[in-house]
């Protein structure tokens, strides 16, 4: 399987992220996926690669971004990478795709703006959208957590990348109230940060 | 944006909890970009689509029509299954809007890409 990426500017955090996929890759491909969405695409090669994995035409790919230039960024990637069937929605989270996604998506990707930053500097538009997390870097995250559950079809797949500052434990302990089962499959340093790849499935699976 | 998106795409203002779907398209800027065929996948797609809904998205936008219902020999309906994967995964709306039925709310779509992002008293 060719796995190489073309026009694609990625950070530690994304090749974290990367990795658990090919790790993932067989799984994948068994798991009949038709439905995958991945949140705060930016760049858009995390959905590039799971395109590659999955089969440029055996799914249809929902990117969301809040920015327009990420949007835009996740098109282009996707066009150079030859994965034609991304479509790229301009919204916060999942904004717009539920009730209608529910119990839906078969692989749910996530890349969060996770860096521990004072709380006015979440919610905006632009580029510190990215980065910014607020209070212990989880305030996007833990808006999105709620409606993981609904979101996943009932063999469906969360990879969300967090950090140590996160407390991914705690994320842990958040989706066991949802019943959901948590845990962590990949974990790095970079730098002066320590990521973690955190696989959320439900219980029964 | 393809139709299969727009047949996931509900209106998400605060309070507009009926009558929000699906979203009426307007001054919609059609391309026909060709896509590779694959009727596995769509056999696949069949119960996440609503089916009325993109009968009537194919008829306002003056596409080649579709059945007015899903026939029983889907799988193996090669015609069939061709409109589909037109209709479904190769008309793209690169410009115009969408609007909710329910509370007029606007939804633009530029470039390919629909703008779902609702201003702070929206949410």
């Amino acid at each position: 399987m060719n796995l190489q990426l073309t026009y694609c500017i990625s950070t530690e955090d994304t090749f974290l992220l990367l990795d658990a996929l090919e790790e993932d890759a067989t799984w994948l491909q068994s798991n009949n996926s038709r439905l995958c969405l991945e949140i705060g695409s930016g760049s858009g090669c995390v959905t590039a690669m799971l395109a590659k994995i999955i089969g440029k035409q055996n799914a249809v790919y929902l990117t969301t971004d809040i920015n327009p230039y990420a949007c835009k960024a996740t098109q282009q990637t996707a066009k150079h990478n030859g994965v034609s069937l991304v479509e790229t929605l301009q919204t916060s989270l999942v904004g717009s795709l539920l009730p209608r996604l529910t119990h839906s998506v078969d692989v749910l990707l996530f890349n969060p703006p996770y860096a521990v930053t004072p709380p006015e500097e979440v919610g905006s538009n632009g580029i510190e959208a990215a980065w910014a997390g607020g209070i212990d870097g989880r305030q996007v995250i833990d808006a999105l957590l709620p409606f993981v559950e609904k979101l996943l079809s009932p063999n469906g797949v969360f990879y969300l990348l967090l950090i140590n500052e996160n407390h991914p434990l705690e994320v842990v302990d958040i989706m066991k109230s949802y019943h959901m089962r948590a845990e962590i499959v990949m974990e790095r340093r970079a730098g002066r940060e320590r990521q973690y790849i955190l696989k959320i499935q439900h219980e029964q699976q | 944006m393809r139709l299969i998106t727009h047949n996931l795409l509900q209106c998400h203002v605060k309070n507009c909890n009926s009558n929000n779907f699906p979203l009426k398209i307007e001054d919609a800027q059609v391309e026909l970009i060709e896509a590779d065929y694959n009727p596995e996948f769509l056999v696949n797609m069949l119960p996440k689509i609503d089916w009325p809904v993109l009968v009537n998205t194919a008829k306002q936008l003056g596409l080649p029509e579709i059945p007015a219902q899903v026939p029983e020999d889907a799988e193996n309906n090669e015609a069939f299954l061709q409109g589909l994967h037109s209709v479904l995964l190769e008309t793209h709306i690169q410009q115009g809007r969408m609007i909710c039925p329910g509370c007029g709310h606007v939804f633009n779509i530029k470039e390919g890409i629909p703008n779902m992002l609702l201003a702070e008293h929206e949410i």
